[in-house]
């Protein structure tokens, strides 16, 4: 066979075709040394794609390999499809979190509603059953129409997708900042269940196995995605319309059938979702995994429209694909349950003993590249990074003295009202949360929590991130994401077991970005160690910038908790008058990067709360064993909008529940703070649970026993009466009809419903 | 024990939890694929939900061209009793099953939330452990889930005591007269929008739903229907 010749039709290779392939010239002849020629048309794709940020993590490696990955629980840790977690009775739970923002923001619909689908196809793939999906959204102001169309968009991309396929959506965090309206975020996560002994890896293995797409035929959407994913985006970036990859649920529900039909049948090997980059990164990656080579007849691939050429079929990011590795003797088996789920299986290819990839067309090679020096080749970067002497200025800046403030009731009502604080139930709500029957907790507490079936225990679930202190001091950011996390996990009863990763970020190449980078990933490795959740995989998103500037620095942090008795699931919110309400851990005068002075001053500075990660694993033992111990009847964490809001939140309850309950606080003796800081500061480590009468000196006790700070701060009051709270000098003082009517319908009302 | 089967289409999402709340229930329950025209032996059929061939073109609306549904149809027919939940009510009402449609809610979104419903007839076979005027919380999660039928048919309903559940508290998507479920004239064809697969236990928030599908054992097990009605749902287990 001849070495790889050009295709007809291929345009000649140019500097400025290396440029549109967003290859720098140092990377080219880099290509062209491991080559030891010049590539050809699909060959300067194939590095085009999988030399991509999106692909390679080239500028993130170095800082990425600072996070814990080990531990008992780990069974996968970064490197595949998903993490894998070891639970109870056989049981493992896979899961990962994606970013999906550039597609969106230029197609919200598809763009979100493809990336829910490629993280399904990521948990299903590991021979796991998709049993929960969360999400993370960023999006600028909601008083800016763009803004308003693109979280509608998003938002009906991302239920019309999950909804189909049957996977509840049980949480997730959605978020809004002018930073983000040129540029909004969408991260999906999924959170699978499989039994540790029928998990798949996506390695090819077996010389003569055969290579088998299922599923959707390839098209000419999504071509370059990757590359696409990896710059910033311009004024042009409409014109990447075509590029967004259009999905299919109903294709993808059977897909997922499919695949783990053919998992559980033991007639393949591996098996790999065509996603970024689609048939080359899957290809290439499983050969890799394997240590083995791959060759692929292009002209085997099932189109979808005549006339596709080499390059396109190689870089189309078509959905609802996978690529599966059969044993040569099970094509008719693997076959058949393919059409069984009305789907196609087509051979196009085999695994080779010669390490290389290899594609051809027909007779004609038209790549041919040593396939491991392909996949980790890659240059690495250690960029420059220098922290912006403005941040730095910003974190010692005041705002404006806080006698401009209206009374705290006033103010609690702003806040209650403020878009980032406010109920998500106009979002949620379009999310099927209770299909699969196992819903324990949607949308709207702490954490979402599921029942395994005929077992004990259950899982909780949250997602988690503050871009306001990871811009102020992304260091602490990145600790408080974690540690808010593993809060929202233990007020459930669960124990805090991993995590997954989404980071946000600019362009890496700008120092002020990349300090933020390596800054707040600090943060996150040095919590997850404190915490004992090691990081089991992720997704890094570079170059979320737009022509007014880089997003906000918005590392998102994907947890899972093991609830050991799943009847002892403790809710978020209050549900008996007569109940003692504590307040847990220190409150400490920390309004820096507080939803109180950017709502009510637009004061965006200041010094962010620290973090004590041992007050915080504290806090989770706290919550944890109170929990398995039956003391709580509620547990509620203290986060954005501190105290005051945490408070009204327990008192309010969910949106459908007839009313709220009142609350009767005296938060008088904290003496030395005034009275906007001990409503709204925003100290970390911190949670408010209720408990039954005769349990209260038990939880006080248990609170000693463990270190953690617990006041007695008063009662849970009548149905639909009155939340007070008596501070030292001053008294904020709400009919909880009033709060929920503010609170539930501030998104609504800016949606025009 | 009732031999149940739950129909499976390409694109049923709740075909698993359908099985499981009929097997706790202590139904003999399995499932049948929409290519099949065997229904083996069924006593009791159901179509679940989920979005049937993606639900493109209209919900329900190519599922009913599904081979299995002319068995389905015969089983009715003959006095069978079918259910369909959320997609599956759909489906009967495009086969022609059940009278009137299921347009797009009223807010034109999709809506996840616990709906209140209230027990109006417990003269079908997926209602008799019921008592008439029983407010049950649950779940809904539908695109296409305002009920309609034109005036006569809609009286025909209401003075036929067909109408089988109805929302209270809030009409969530728009439904005329309110109507969350229904049943043809010969009562063994029973349609609900909301899923009481979903609420089944304590565990899940409740048990109001778990009766639909104990009423099926019930046909059969009178005796256990009496302890059912006794001591309540509470010898569920989690």
């Amino acid at each position: 066979m001849s070495g790889p010749a050009p295709f007809p039709g291929d345009p000649p290779i140019t500097p400025a075709l290396v440029r549109e392939h967003n290859l720098t010239a140092d990377e080219y002849r880099h290509v062209e040394a491991l080559l030891g020629r010049a590539p050809t048309f699909a060959e300067l794709g194939i590095f085009s794609a999988l030399w991509s940020e999106h692909c390679s993590y080239k500028h993130s490696k170095q800082v990425l390999r600072q996070f814990p990955t080990t531990g008992p629980q780990v069974v996968q840790g970064p490197g595949e499809n998903a993490g894998v977690l070891r639970l109870p009775d056989g049981w493992a739970v896979a899961f990962k979190i994606e970013s999906h923002n550039h597609p969106s923001a230029v197609e919200p619909y598809q763009g979100a509603a493809t990336g829910a689908g490629g993280i399904l196809r990521d948990v299903f793939t590991m021979g796991a059953r998709p049993v929960a999906l969360l999400n993370s959204l960023r999006f600028g102001d909601l008083a800016d129409p763009r803004s308003r169309y693109l979280c509608a968009g998003v938002v009906r991309g991302i239920g019309d997708y999950g909804n189909c396929v049957g996977v509840p959506t049980l949480g997730g965090e959605v978020d809004f900042g002018a930073s983000y309206a040129g540029n909004p975020l969408v991260n999906a996560m999924c959170v699978g269940l499989v039994r540790e002994r029928d998990l798949i890896r996506a390695a090819a293995r077996g010389v003569g196995n055969v290579l088998v797409v299922v599923g959707s035929r390839t098209g000419r959407d999504g071509i370059h995605g990757a590359s696409f994913a990896s710059e910033e985006l311009t004024h042009d970036s409409e014109q990447r319309r075509p590029q967004v990859q259009v999905g299919d649920p109903f294709t993808e529900k059977l897909l997922l059938e499919a695949s783990l039909e053919l998992i559980a049948s033991g007639h393949i090997v591996a098996i790999q979702d065509m996603g970024a980059a689609g048939l080359t990164s899957s290809s290439a990656e499983m050969a890799a995994r394997g240590g083995v080579g791959v060759e692929i007849d292009l002209s085997l691939v099932p189109t979808r429209e005549p006339g596709m050429t080499p390059y396109e079929i190689l870089l189309s990011e078509s959905q609802e694909r996978m690529l599966v590795v059969a044993k040569p003797d099970r094509l008719a088996q693997v076959a058949a349950i393919a059409a069984k789920w009305e789907l196609t299986a087509t051979p196009i290819g085999r695994v080779t003993d010669d390490g290389m990839y290899r594609a051809r067309w027909g007779d004609q090679t038209v790549a041919e590249i040593p396939g491991k020096r392909l996949v980790e080749d890659c240059p690495v970067y250690d960029p420059a990074a220098q922290e912006d002497p403005r941040i730095a200025e910003l974190r010692r800046a005041q705002p404006p003295p806080a006698s401009h403030l209206p009374p705290p009731d006033e103010v609690l009502l702003r806040l209650l009202d403020y878009p980032a604080i406010a109920s998500k139930r106009w979002v949620y709500e379009q999310y099927d949360s209770t299909v699969q029957a196992s819903t324990v907790f949607g949308p709207g507490g702490d954490a979402g929590v599921i029942r395994v079936r005929d077992a004990e225990f259950g899982i909780a679930v949250t997602v988690d991130g503050n871009s306001r202190y990871v811009r102020l001091d992304p260091y602490e950011g990145g600790k408080a994401a974690v540690a808010e996390a593993a809060r929202n996990v233990a007020c459930s009863g669960a124990r805090p077991l991993g995590i997954t990763d989404c980071l946000n970020f600019g362009s890496p190449e700008r120092p002020e970005v990349f300090y933020q980078f390596r800054e707040a990933c600090r943060g996150i490795a040095d919590a997850c160690r404190a915490l004992g959740t090691p990081v089991t995989g992720g997704n890094v998103s570079f170059y979320n910038e737009s022509p007014t500037g880089a997003v906000d620095p918005t590392p998102v942090v994907g947890m899972v908790g093991l609830l050991a008795r799943i009847d002892r699931a403790v809710p978020s919110h209050a549900s008996a008058p007569g109940d003692v309400v504590f307040v847990l851990g220190e409150t400490r005068a920390e309004l820096g990067g507080s939803a109180l002075w950017e709502a009510l001053h637009g004061f965006k500075g200041g010094t962010p709360p620290r973090v004590d990660l041992a007050a915080e694993r504290r806090l989770v033992d706290y919550l944890v064993t109170g929990a398995e111990r039956g003391l709580f009847r509620s547990a509620h964490d203290c986060s954005q909008g501190g105290l005051g809001v945490a408070l009204a939140e327990v008192a309010m309850g969910g949106p459908y529940q007839e009313n709220g309950l009142g609350l009767e606080i005296d938060l008088s003796s904290y003496s030395r703070l005034t009275a906007a800081e001990v409503l709204f500061s925003e100290s970390q480590a911190r949670a408010v649970i209720t408990c039954a009468p005769e349990r209260a000196a038990a939880a006080l006790a248990l609170a000693q026993e463990l270190g953690v700070p617990a006041y007695r701060a008063g009662t849970v009051g009548e149905r639909n009466g009155t939340v007070r709270i008596t501070l030292r000098n001053a008294e904020s003082r709400h009919p909880v009809g009033q709060l929920r009517d503010v609170y539930f319908n501030a998104i609504p009302r800016r949606m025009g419903d | 024990m009732p031999r149940v089967a739950v129909v499976v289409f390409p694109g049923s999402n709740c075909d698993a939890d359908t099985l499981a709340a009929a097997r706790a229930a202590g139904c003999d329950a399995y499932y049948v694929w929409h290519r099949d025209t065997d229904l083996q032996r069924a006593d009791v059929v159901v179509l679940p939900g989920g979005f049937s061939y993606g639900d493109y073109l209209r919900s329900g609306a190519i599922a009913r061209f599904s081979p299995v549904m002319a068995s389905v149809a015969a089983h009715a027919r003959a006095g069978g009793p079918v259910l369909g939940i959320c997609n599956g009510f759909q489906i009967l009402c495009e086969a022609g099953l059940l009278p009137g449609g299921l347009m797009r809610n009223a807010r034109q979104r999709f809506l996840s939330r616990p709906a209140w419903v209230r027990v109006e007839s417990t003269d079908t076979p997926f209602t008799r452990l019921y008592q008439v005027g029983e407010v049950l919380e649950l779940p809904i999660a539908h695109g296409d889930g305002r009920y309609v039928a034109d005036p006569g048919t809609t009286a025909e309903l209401e003075a036929g005591d067909r109408v089988v559940w109805r929302y209270v508290r809030d009409n969530p998507n728009g439904s005329t007269n309110e109507i969350a479920g229904i049943c043809n004239a010969g009562r063994n064809v029973v349609g609900i929008m909301p899923h009481p697969e979903r609420r089944n236990a304590p565990v899940l928030g409740g048990p109001d739903g778990a009766r639909v599908f104990l009423s099926m054992e019930a046909r059969n097990a009178t005796q256990h229907a009496v302890d059912v009605r006794a001591v309540g749902d509470r010898h569920l287990r989690v």
